[in-house]
């Protein structure tokens, strides 16, 4: 019986605490909270106001190294396709187009020497993990601080970063076939040890079988994580 | 908060856009019940509001059982729900309605005994009796009519031309004020408002009962549930806090209560009751809110504890100290 009243009291006790300190809140939530980043100082001296963000109007700060939505700078891409290769769930398609000869320079001064017939990265498959970032050898490839990208139909978050018209891409692959053929007919007038590292080339861009394909893969697999590691160390910290 | 100075027209806003959406019935579900039970709940908890007195002059139908009418209405909003939870076909629905159905029934016990030691007191069924009784207008309906502080009359102090928060039932018989409690505890159970709210607890049944639910017939259960949030508060404020009478008393020549109340039938009276009453039931609706900011959801074998083990015996005995306190009233 006695742990019967003492129940009660506690319970008095509890619920008096209790709407004291939502009572105390609610006289304090006259002004909203200003929108900081975990990393400003008085982050944490924000104890009252507001927390409620009227969305579309009001945004919180997202982190700098965030991994939102996926951005090319398409004319820094070298095509070298090593995005396409090491993303874990095959979100961007890339058709490239081999040039003649170097047909520009990117912003660091890599040469380029593939078109881009096709860049497409599908962001409704992406797994935002950023791998493609960091293999980028000309940091063309980025994630944007850009969240809010949600669409009605999902064939609209697939973002097409290629600029070639059709008659351009055409244009390309009749040039690289002549200039191709031209090397064949140059090759069978000339002693083939000049072209013969060019032929192991070529089926690396298409698939001609399942082992070939297989093989250049495992050289590659310790190849990509260290490049990861390095480019990791400095950007990517909070991870 | 988008339509409307500061969000006035939200609520339009949101009702226009769920009646125009498509009735979806899912295919699994019993369509019969599925498509009544909402209806039934919101018919069981708006035809409720038909007897409520809203001022001294104005009040829905002239029913003389109006309480017991009120009670037995609402009561029905408990088949609505296990139509709606067994109708979905749904696990978590059903869930939500069994428990939902539990509750209620449980803490209809209290809620039916503090409304009953005010019957005792009152000695009437009419809802707008009851408030008459609570003010300086007792002597409108009964001209003999005498209310004494605390209603104690042994202590000889007459408050009936006092009238204000001296005459109200939480005053005129001090024991309301835990029967109040308990009225207001038991009718958060009722209208499934949180700490009491596990028939849809967000985090473990998604909705309850509405989950298979979408547009206007979900429209109907949100309707209900906050319809019935502000019912209990306006009985809770009819049976307890004097209903449509004003809090303020006569001091001698200094008639407020007369002056906050005006005389029944004018516009004086009509703005004076409806601001009074509506001010005191929105109060009530802020306090069960701030009871939901404030308190975790109860757990199922600690609701049932706190209302067979607390509520019920002390709302027992409260109609034994009000048998009581009405023959010290008279």
């Amino acid at each position: 019986m006695r742990d019967y009243w003492h129940k009660i009291s506690l319970a008095k006790d509890s619920v008096k605490t209790g709407l004291k300190l939502t009572l105390k809140h609610f006289k304090e939530a006259r002004h909203s909270r200003d929108p900081l980043y975990p990393d400003d100082d008085s982050y944490f001296e924000q104890q009252s106001g507001i927390s409620t963000i009227q969305y579309p109007k009001e945004v919180l700060p997202v982190p700098q190294n965030g991994r939102y939505k996926l951005h090319n700078e398409i004319d820094d891409c070298i095509v070298c396709d090593k995005c396409a290769k090491i993303c874990p769930v095959d979100c961007i398609d890339i058709e490239p187009v081999r040039a003649v000869d170097e047909f520009g320079k990117t912003s660091d001064g890599t040469s380029k020497r593939i078109y881009a017939a096709k860049f497409d990265i599908d962001m409704a498959k992406c797994c935002f993990c950023g791998l493609c970032t960091t293999v980028c050898p000309t940091e063309c490839l980025t994630m944007t601080s850009e969240y809010d990208f949600s669409e009605f139909d999902v064939a609209k978050h697939n973002f097409v970063f290629g600029e070639m018209t059709p008659l351009q891409i055409l244009e390309k692959k009749q040039a690289f076939e002549i200039y191709q053929s031209e090397k064949e007919a140059a090759k069978k007038a000339a002693p083939p040890a000049a072209i013969k590292p060019r032929i192991p080339m070529k089926p690396k861009m298409g698939v001609p079988s399942a082992k070939p394909v297989m093989k250049p893969k495992m050289p590659m697999r310790p190849v990509v994580p260290k490049q990861e590691n390095k480019d990791d160390a400095p950007n990517n910290k909070p991870e | 908060m988008e339509v409307g100075y500061y969000g006035i027209l939200q609520t339009v806003a949101d009702l226009l856009k769920l009646v125009q959406k498509e009735d979806i019935v899912p295919a699994a579900a019993d369509k019969k019940l599925f498509k009544a039970g909402p209806i039934i709940i919101f018919v069981a908890v708006f035809a409720g509001f038909a007897v409520l007195p809203l001022t001294s002059g104005f009040r829905g139908a002239e029913v003389q059982i109006g309480l017991f009418y009120l009670l037995a209405i609402v009561s029905l909003d408990v088949v609505g729900i296990l139509m709606a939870g067994w109708g979905s076909n749904n696990k978590y629905a059903l869930f939500g309605a069994m428990r939902s159905v539990a509750q209620i029934v449980s803490y209809e016990i209290p809620l039916g005994l503090s409304v009953l030691s005010v019957i005792m007191i009152s000695q009437t069924l009419s809802l707008q009796e009851i408030i008459y009784q609570q003010g300086v207008l007792i002597n409108e309906i009964d001209a003999s009519a005498v209310n004494y502080l605390f209603g104690i009359k042994a202590l000889g102090i007459e408050t009936t031309n006092v009238g204000g928060i001296l005459t109200w039932n939480i005053f005129r018989a001090p024991i309301f004020l835990f029967s109040y409690l308990i009225f207001f505890i038991a009718s958060l159970a009722e209208c499934n408002r949180a700490p009491f709210d596990i028939p849809e607890a967000e985090s473990e049944l998604v909705a309850g009962y509405q989950v298979e639910y979408s547009g206007f017939r979900w429209a109907l259960l949100m309707l209900s549930e906050y319809g019935m949030m502000l019912l209990v508060s306006f009985l809770g404020a009819i049976l307890f806090l004097g209903g449509w009478n004003s809090p303020l008393p006569n001091i001698g020549s200094v008639a407020l209560a007369d002056w906050t109340t005006g005389t029944p039938g004018s516009l004086g009276g009509h703005l004076w009751g409806a601001f009074w009453l509506i001010g005191k039931a929105l109060f009530a609706v802020v306090v069960q809110i701030w009871i939901r900011w404030t308190f975790p959801r109860l757990r199922i074998d600690q609701l049932m504890n706190l209302s067979w083990k607390y509520l019920t015996p002390s709302a027992i005995v409260l109609v034994l100290l009000s048998a009581i306190w009405r023959l010290l009233m008279i």
